[in-house]
């Protein structure tokens, strides 16, 4: 890789998600919001991808940068978290999963294109982290990322105040993803939120749906009726088949 | 970019028969892949295991004294000669449990799995070498 700047490298095109994600802390959990517009380069690889990724029954991540990397990069801390609390018998924690990403993504010095912010709600209380691929972590009570994330954050720094309600926090981040999908040609379609709390996760997919949406796939139809194509001729052989054996097994329903 | 310590050098010994590069196996010569890293973390990941144990093993003979990272070694060693035919490829139980990894699930465990290996030893020869009889 030394002699990169002599060799003039072909660019590489992965499909990146230039999104735009943004979470409140709000009076009892969290919410958390996203685009779902995937891009490669210039053109929309994805219209309806889904930015909200599940780590724990509490707690759930937004990821920006490469797709599949925070893709595969959430479904180990998944997994590993799981494991973990299965472990130390506790239920996880948001400064668990952080911490276990932290390791991860220093491990592979920012190679790993995956700009996360984790939200979730669990004994000490509802938490907002960020993580940036080199492994760095902030905790703050409300962020935006992504390639829209000016235009959201000023909205979220007009709008936000400590112990939101709910109706209030999924307007205010509604209207932050709003802004930034107005303003950056990175962000687009639907606008997803899922909302934490102790008494659950609302995941709703999505919030709100573009207005430039394609209505043509629910009148066009590929399936041809029945006549379509003529039938010639038509020749029915049964299938001779013998009971060789049977066998009655109980359900067990105890 | 400063040659490291841990890339061997290369032109002296090619990994072909008879002295010879094995374009077949090993693909075509190259100075460059030989001297330099190919990826950044090339070498930060080629010697990661290893790294971790020295840190650890360091800390450990600081707080506890000598014998422990000299027990703990000498318990990876008899982990490690746990193995199956010198062909078939094993799972590393003993000392993936002594060292604490099969309580997670790292990139290891999903890509280059060893049962899907392209290469593979042949198996007579690798025994003759193991029994002393080649």
């Amino acid at each position: 890789y030394a002699l990169e700047n002599i060799i003039h490298l072909k660019q590489i095109r992965h499909i990146n998600i230039m999104l735009l994600i943004s979470f409140v802390l709000m009076q009892d959990g969290v919410v958390l919001g996203a685009d779902t517009r995937a891009t490669s380069s210039e053109v929309v690889a994805d219209k309806m991808c889904a930015k909200i990724h599940y780590i724990a029954p509490n707690i759930y991540c937004c990821g920006a940068g490469t797709a599949a990397d925070t893709k595969k990069t959430t479904e180990l801390l998944s997994s590993n978290l799981t494991i973990f609390s299965m472990n130390s018998g506790r239920n996880p924690r948001v400064v668990m999963a952080v911490n276990i990403l932290q390791d991860m993504l220093y491990r592979y010095r920012g190679q790993i294109g995956a700009n996360l912010l984790l939200g979730g709600v669990d004994c000490t209380g509802n938490h907002l982290y960020e993580v940036d691929p080199y492994g760095s972590v902030d905790k703050v009570p409300y962020i935006a990322m992504g390639s829209g994330d000016l235009a959201a954050l000023g909205i979220l720094e007009d709008g936000f105040k400590p112990d939101l309600e709910l109706e209030k926090a999924k307007e205010l981040v509604r209207a932050a993803i709003h802004a930034g999908i107005m303003s950056d040609l990175g962000s687009g379609n639907n606008i997803d939120i899922c909302v934490i709390t102790r008494r659950g996760v609302d995941y709703i997919r999505p919030y709100q749906d573009s207005e430039y949406k394609d209505n043509r796939y629910k009148k066009m139809k590929y399936k041809y009726r029945p006549g379509t194509t003529p039938v010639l001729t038509e020749k029915v052989v049964p299938l001779k088949l013998e009971v060789v054996q049977e066998t009655v097994q109980q359900m067990d329903t105890a | 970019m400063s040659l490291k310590d841990s890339i061997p050098v290369a032109g002296l010994c090619p990994q072909g028969q008879y002295g010879v590069q094995d374009s077949l196996r090993s693909g075509f010569t190259s100075a460059k892949n030989e001297l330099l890293p190919s990826h950044p973390l090339e070498l930060s990941e080629k010697n990661f295991q290893l790294n971790q144990d020295k840190m650890n093993f360091s800390t450990l003979r600081n707080i506890q004294g000598l014998h422990a990272p000299l027990k703990l070694q000498m318990e990876y060693r008899a982990a490690r000669q746990i193995q199956r035919l010198p062909f078939l490829p094993s799972s590393n139980l003993a000392l993936d449990t002594l060292r604490g990894s099969d309580e997670s699930i790292g990139f290891e465990d999903i890509l280059n799995d060893p049962a899907q290996s392209e290469m593979m030893g042949e198996p007579h020869m690798m025994v003759e070498y193991k029994l002393g009889l080649l």
